[in-house]
Formats: structure tokens, sequence, C-alpha cells
């Protein structure tokens, strides 16, 4: 599993890989990078990537450090707001909310000064 | 909206709730609404310009210091203000009025984000600094007193600066931007720290009409989530990262405990608002009286304000001065150390009325 910050995707011939931007001052956990591109093996038996995998994959594989700013319990810090293409999480699920491939998530912390 | 068996990936099967048309972007924290982002502009800029002219906030032909920081709260703000000024001819003259604390690293990046807004937004903008008016840099101060009480230094050096900044623009009020979640923090940090006084003060949409300038809020009723998902959809330019010093702000523990409602509850925010405004103060408790300063005729509830009572410890090398309650007097026992350094200090930190005594 790899973070690329190219814009072009190098599997683009592989299912599974995801886009994933971390705004708000998240990307400061991210080694200051805010564009990831991804790509997450499904685990034996499912057939589809949920955002709780995924959240369970990028707090070990993309988050550098401080993962409590980031993540609390299996969901996200409250004050993260989650976008799956652009549309609320809250819309489609939260958690189990199912990925397809070339999808994009963003992270926005809106834990910071106004 | 109710979930069936199966939930679909995408919502599609769902519309926007107002326009019927369109596929939903987002679920609103203030009414649980799936809307689009077409509908969404539309109710949060509506909103917004309801909450100003129901609570009368403006008058034509006055000039309107927004303050702006180069975060997410005050650029929505400038644009919206700028927007709904256009729109809805509120005829205000606006200006940005930015504050340096003198914070490298967070300052001096967020101040390059506001002087875009300047020029994105077509406001005229002026910045004051700490250290043209106080001779001090937040830095400079973060050493000599360390990592505590930071933010009691620079939120009161703030306010008044921001004071300053709208005389030097000649400004008739001076707006933030506040949002709902920032006001329910402060109703609960009021609470906490046992502070009556400004408990009656803090929901108000307007405060210090009876000073130098009048400020508002007018995003008191405004989720910060919906601000940053306003911001996302246009695009707006905004700095976003948390200064330096305030990991030990006890803000945070209001903050922390305020998410974790929101999540279970979104409408708690705007509940315990309206808690807040009908909290009534009893006659009997004593309150502070207002009167003005004795060193820089600023706006004071004791004899010196807390601005002057704080940079004099500062330079006197007195860090200590201003912090924290003073206990001794109400026991009568006196023995503070502050009072044998120097007889003046007695009278400068009287005791702080209407905070509850335990």
């Amino acid at each position: 599993m790899r973070c690329s910050e190219s814009v072009g995707c190098p599997w683009s011939d592989v299912a599974c890989c995801y886009w994933i931007y971390c705004s708000g001052g998240l990307e400061l956990l991210c080694d200051s990078v805010k564009m990831h591109n991804v790509n997450v093996d499904l685990e034996n038996g499912l057939e589809q990537l949920t955002m709780k995998d995924l959240l369970a994959w990028a707090r070990t594989n993309l988050i550098k450090e401080r993962p409590e700013m980031f993540m609390k319990g299996d969901t996200v810090r409250p004050g993260v707001l989650v976008l799956v293409n652009d549309c609320d999480w809250e819309l489609s699920g939260q958690l189990d909310t199912t990925l397809q491939e070339k999808d994009v998530v963003v992270f926005i912390s809106t834990l910071h000064g106004g | 909206m109710e979930e069936g068996n199966k939930i679909p990936k995408s919502a599609s099967s769902r519309l926007c709730c107002r326009c019927n048309e369109r596929k939903p972007a987002l679920k609103r924290p203030k009414t649980l609404e799936q809307i689009c982002r077409k509908c969404f502009y539309e109710v949060f800029e509506e909103e917004i310009h309801q909450v100003i002219v129901g609570n009368q906030l403006f008058k034509a032909g006055e000039r309107v210091a927004i303050g702006a920081s180069g975060g997410k709260d005050s650029t929505v703000l400038a644009y919206v203000m700028s927007e709904l000024n256009r729109r809805h001819n509120y005829g205000l003259d606006l200006f940005l009025l930015s504050v340096d604390e003198g914070i490298t690293g967070y300052r001096d990046d967020s101040l390059e984000t506001v002087k875009r807004n300047e020029v994105q937004y077509g406001l005229p903008l002026k910045i004051v600094s700490y250290k043209e008016l106080y001779g001090w840099t937040m830095d400079e101060i973060v050493k000599v007193i360390g990592l505590k009480n930071n933010c009691t230094f620079c939120g009161v050096f703030r306010r008044q600066a921001l004071d300053r900044g709208a005389a030097y623009l000649k400004v008739d009020k001076l707006v933030t931007g506040h949002n709902a979640d920032d006001i329910a923090e402060t109703v609960l940090l009021n609470i906490l720290r046992g502070d009556v006084a400004r408990l009656s003060r803090c929901t108000s949409i307007t405060t210090g009409e009876d000073g130098p300038i009048p400020r508002c809020k007018p995003f008191k009723y405004t989720y910060e989530k919906e601000i940053v998902m306003y911001a996302y959809f246009k695009k707006l330019d905004y700095f976003s990262t948390e200064c330096i010093y305030s990991p030990n702000a006890y803000r945070g523990f209001a903050r922390e405990f305020i998410k974790d409602l929101e999540r279970i509850r979104p409408r708690a925010i705007v509940d315990i608002i309206k808690s807040g405004e009908n909290f009534r103060i009893s006659t009997s408790t004593k309150m502070p009286e207002q009167g003005t300063c004795e060193r820089c005729g600023y706006i004071s509830s004791q004899k010196w304000c807390k601005a002057c009572v704080l940079l004099e410890g500062l330079n006197r090398g007195l860090p200590k001065l201003g912090i924290g309650r003073s206990r001794g007097l109400e026991n009568g026992n006196g023995n503070r150390k502050d009072m044998e350094q120097n007889g003046d200090v007695r009278s400068i930190e009287s005791k702080q009325c209407g905070s509850l005594d335990f």
C-alpha cells in the first residue's frame, strides 16, 4: 500500500483505488500532503470496501502522527467532516457507506480557529 | 429520513427535500434536512439575512468592520456580508480588520490569507498589531509567562486591539465570525467557571452598545459544520491551523463536549444557546459596575482595565498579575503574596463581582 502525491492515478487498471483529500489542518498529520492516491486491499470475503474499513486503513497507513486528532474509536473524531464524492457521508450511512473505485473521500477538520 | 433495509450507495433514491429536483449534498445539522448544494447556499444566506434584519443589526450608511483572521468563519463572514450587502442593499461600507498578535508560524500565515481576501472581495484592510499597541508580541509574552493562561492575555489584548482598529477606521460597528458552536461553548464555559456576569451577556447578539464600538455576531445561529461546508463547496480561500498555544486552553474541554453532543443530537447547540438566552440573574447577585480605566480610559468594571493590569504585570516582571481569582480577600485573611510586594496591587486587584462563591 502506498500513498502518492502525483495527480495521475498509477493504478488505473486496478480496482479498489481511491483518492483521499485531507484538509482543515488534517494534512499536517499526513506529512502535510493533502491529496493521496491510495490502493486498499479488500479482506477475504468482502465484496466492497466500506468507510469503516477505509478509516481503519487510513489510521494505520495514512496518518503519521497524533491519530487521536483524526479518529475516536471506530469513527472520525467529532468535528471532522467526511465527504464521499462531494456528498456528506451522513446521507450515505456514515461508516456503512460503501465505496467504489476511483471514489474521492474528503476529510475536513473544523477544529481550528475561525 | 427513514432508511430502508438496503441502503443505496449513493443518495440517488432521495432528492433534496427543498427543491425535489437535485441530489442532496449534505444533511443540515440544524434541521436534519437533506439538501442539495444550490438550496443549501440559498437557505444559508437567507437565514443569515433574516438574523441581520430580524435583530436590526445594521442601519443604512453605517461603516462596518469585519474582524478577519483569515480563518474559516471570518472568510465566510466577509464573503456573505459583501454578498448580502449587495443583494439586499444594506447600504453598508465594509472593511476588513485584522489583528496581528505576533505568533510566528500561525498568524503570519493567516494574515497572508486576509490580504488575499482583501483583493478577492474588494474590501479595504487594516491590520493592528500587539507590538504597536502594547509593545509585546504573543511569542514574547509566552516566553515570560509560560504555556498557561496565554489565552487570557491574548483574548484581553485582542478585544482592545479590535476596538482601537475600529476607532482608527472610524467605523460604527464591528462584526465577528463567532458561530453557534462558539457561543454554546462560551455558555458552558461560563457555567463551569461560575461567571454569572459573563453568562448574562454572552448570548447577546450585539454587545458593547454602551462602550466604544458595538459588536455583533451575525453567525450566532449558524453551525460551524455549515460554515465549513459552505466554504468548501464555494471554494473559499481560508487558513486552517490551530493556534500553537491553544492546546492548553480551557475552552478545549467545552469544545470537545459540544462536539460529542452534536454527534448525538445536533439541535443541542441551538438549544444551549436558547437556554443561555433564557437565564435570568437574581437581582440580589452583585454585578460589576461599569466605569472607565484610570490608566487608559477604556471601559472597565475595575479601577484598571484588564489589559492595563496584564501589561503592568508583564512590564514589571510579575506575570501572574491579573491572573486567577483573588481568594485572600474573600476569607478576610489578606495574606496574599502580591500584597507584600507592592501596596498598590491590592487596589488594582479587587474582588471580581458577580462570581459564584462556593
